[in-house]
């Protein structure tokens, strides 16, 4: 073994300068921007958010109020179009373009409420299942196992048919039905994470098995919950139209896409913009929701990132 | 001369897989490590090193189960600890050094935070003496500017300075005894003699026993006192380090050094256990998996 003393200087990597730290950081924060999805699906949606938080400022007309003098008023672009209705009006005379604003409400209501449940309650016990492992797991997975044999859509019409209508069952059917969702992922996310050397260091100073889930895994798992949230909006959104379009979301008297989709089908052929604005509305909305999860998780993914 | 007593002292460990056939693992592993001593564990892959290490943490994966022996710590059996008392052991008394620098810090914590794990949990320091405490350590395994290291997260930083880094939050706590699982293997060469030096140094001025498991038998004549070499599970050979390098008794000793690639012995190259010792290993083996190591 031939022994030669390097400098010790030369074998310790010097660190960083300061201000390249704090410079890199910034980059960071600016990346955000530099992912058209999360750009223009973040906007997106934050502009429908906004219309649905300040609705009765934004939109032109009452959504309820009927006036069937002016039933089926085409599009302002249309030749016989009356001022004052941007996107016409459906059978009784009601405003397309309100009536798609306050829908936004319960829409955005349904999404955010029902996906941070559902993610609370799958991560909880996707930690808890991959972390504990044992009759834990043995537990929750053949509970997953069992939810996952269930066609989601009749499950969760059959959930509101039997707890009744309205906004609150529509969200504790998708969180009944989509916790699974985040339940697999934590869990699988979680089992990778008790292997790493930083959880055994954890656990060799003798730290409680809560704190190390708390403070070594949680975070490291949290991107990806994120990503997922994301994700489980858009199919909240999907979720709630199909129900109000069978009836079964809110009463029939407050505006939703769904319930206007299904009230547009029956006049397609008089008056076809009352059926294609709610549904261009909630296909772009499903898609801003999907895109902004697929940018967040690029952004966060050290794979993706450039 | 008289022999101080053990500080580790490993009596007859067996492991092996929980699930059937009980697939044995560890085979009656008796050694001793000494206050001060650097102890080094040698053996292919799958030799058990690294399942001796783990079972003196208390970490073995639960796949594997401890079936018969002691480990003993100053005279208190680890395996028959509660896990209460066992949390009170670990961090305080043992301590590890992981294999990969890479993965054994957590990428979304800062490094303060993370050396100041043990100090937080087992002394109670807060505010600036822990901000005092944690940049002395880091001074002590010689990084330079440790204010700025402190606030840095494990991608900011070099392979090199993690290990250092995971060195002082294994001695933050002063150790009696430091398990050191391949600390240099996930390393280039430089910075693996840097890291060796390093490990010694702290261990002699803090006194600490550390058991050092390594394929690298170049490491081995590097930094430890004594040796264990294991084969399956088994000790094959055990005795102070220069005088096994110089004189191996057993064939696979023998084996495994001329195995190692050395540049002042050209044209030996690499060259494979001899077939005649591995069948006679695994003869010993299967004699062994027939006796109390297969049924206990």
């Amino acid at each position: 073994m031939v022994e030669r003393a390097l400098p010790e200087a030369a074998v310790m990597a010097t660190p960083l300068a300061e201000p390249a730290i704090a410079r890199r950081r910034f980059a960071g924060l600016l990346a955000v921007f530099r992912e058209p999805r999360v750009v223009f699906a973040g906007g997106f949606l934050l502009v429908l958010l906004l219309a649905a938080i300040f609705a009765p400022l934004v939109a032109p007309h009452d959504p309820l109020e009927q006036d069937l003098m002016l039933n089926t008023l085409p599009p302002a672009w249309s030749a016989d179009a009356e001022p004052g209705y941007v996107l016409g009006t459906d059978s009784l005379g009601r405003d397309v373009l309100s009536r798609l604003i306050y829908g936004t409400r319960v829409a955005f209501t349904v999404a955010i409420v029902a996906a941070l449940a559902a993610g609370l309650i799958g991560t909880l016990l996707g930690l808890l299942s991959g972390y504990f492992g044992g009759w834990v797991d043995a537990v929750v997975s053949r509970l997953i196992d069992i939810w996952m044999a269930f066609p989601p859509v009749l499950l969760s019409i059959l959930l509101v048919a039997v707890i009744g209508t309205g906004v609150t069952s529509v969200i504790l059917a998708i969180v009944v039905i989509d916790w699974t969702r985040f339940c697999r992922v934590v869990r699988s996310e979680t089992l990778q994470q008790a292997k790493m050397e930083y959880v055994d260091a954890a656990v060799t100073l003798g730290t409680g098995r809560g704190k190390i889930l708390l403070k070594e895994v949680l975070p490291n798992v949290l991107p990806v919950v994120v990503v997922l949230l994301s994700l489980e909006m858009g199919i909240a959104v999907i979720v709630e139209a199909v129900l109000s379009f069978v009836g079964l979301s809110v009463s029939s008297d407050t505006p939703t896409w769904g319930g206007m989709i299904a009230e547009g089908r029956q006049i397609i052929y008089q008056a076809w913009w009352v059926l294609v604005f709610p549904l261009v509305l909630l296909t772009a909305t499903v898609l801003a929701f999907n895109q902004l999860g697929d940018g967040v998780r690029r952004l966060t993914d050290p794979v993706l990132r450039r | 001369m008289m022999v101080p007593a053990p500080l580790l002292a490993i009596d007859g460990l067996s492991a092996r897989l929980r699930a059937p056939p009980h697939r044995p693992l560890l085979r009656s592993v008796c050694l001793d490590v000494r206050e001060g001593e650097v102890h080094g564990l040698v053996g292919e892959s799958g030799a058990g090193k690294s399942t001796i290490g783990k079972a003196v943490l208390g970490i073995l994966p639960r796949a594997i189960e401890p079936c018969g022996g002691t480990i003993r710590l100053s005279g208190t059996d680890l395996l028959g600890l509660s896990p209460a008392r066992l949390d009170a052991v670990l961090g305080t008394e043992i301590a590890l050094i992981p294999q990969d620098p890479m993965t054994a810090l957590n990428p979304s914590r800062r490094i303060f935070d993370q050396l100041t794990d043990g100090l937080r949990l087992k002394r109670r320091l807060r505010g600036q003496a822990l901000r005092d405490k944690a940049v002395a350590l880091l001074q002590d395994v010689q990084i330079p500017d440790p204010e700025a290291v402190l606030r840095r997260y494990p991608h900011e930083i070099s392979g090199g300075m993690r290990q250092r880094i995971l060195i002082a939050a294994a001695f933050s706590l002063d150790p009696k005894l430091i398990i050191a699982d391949e600390p240099t293997t996930a390393l280039d060469v430089t910075v693996q003699k840097e890291v060796l030096r390093l490990i010694r140094k702290m261990q002699r001025s803090h006194g600490t026993g550390v058991v050092f498991v390594t394929h690298d038998l170049g490491v081995v004549a590097q930094v430890c006192d004594r040796l264990t070499v294991l084969y399956g599970g088994m000790v094959v050979e055990q005795g102070e380090t220069a005088a096994i390098l110089a004189a191996p008794s057993h064939p696979y000793t023998r084996a495994l050094l001329d195995a190692t690639p050395r540049h002042d012995r050209t044209g030996s190259g690499m060259r494979p256990i001899p077939p005649q010792v591995a069948a006679a290993l695994q003869a010993e083996l299967a004699r062994y998996g027939m006796g109390p190591g297969a049924h206990v």
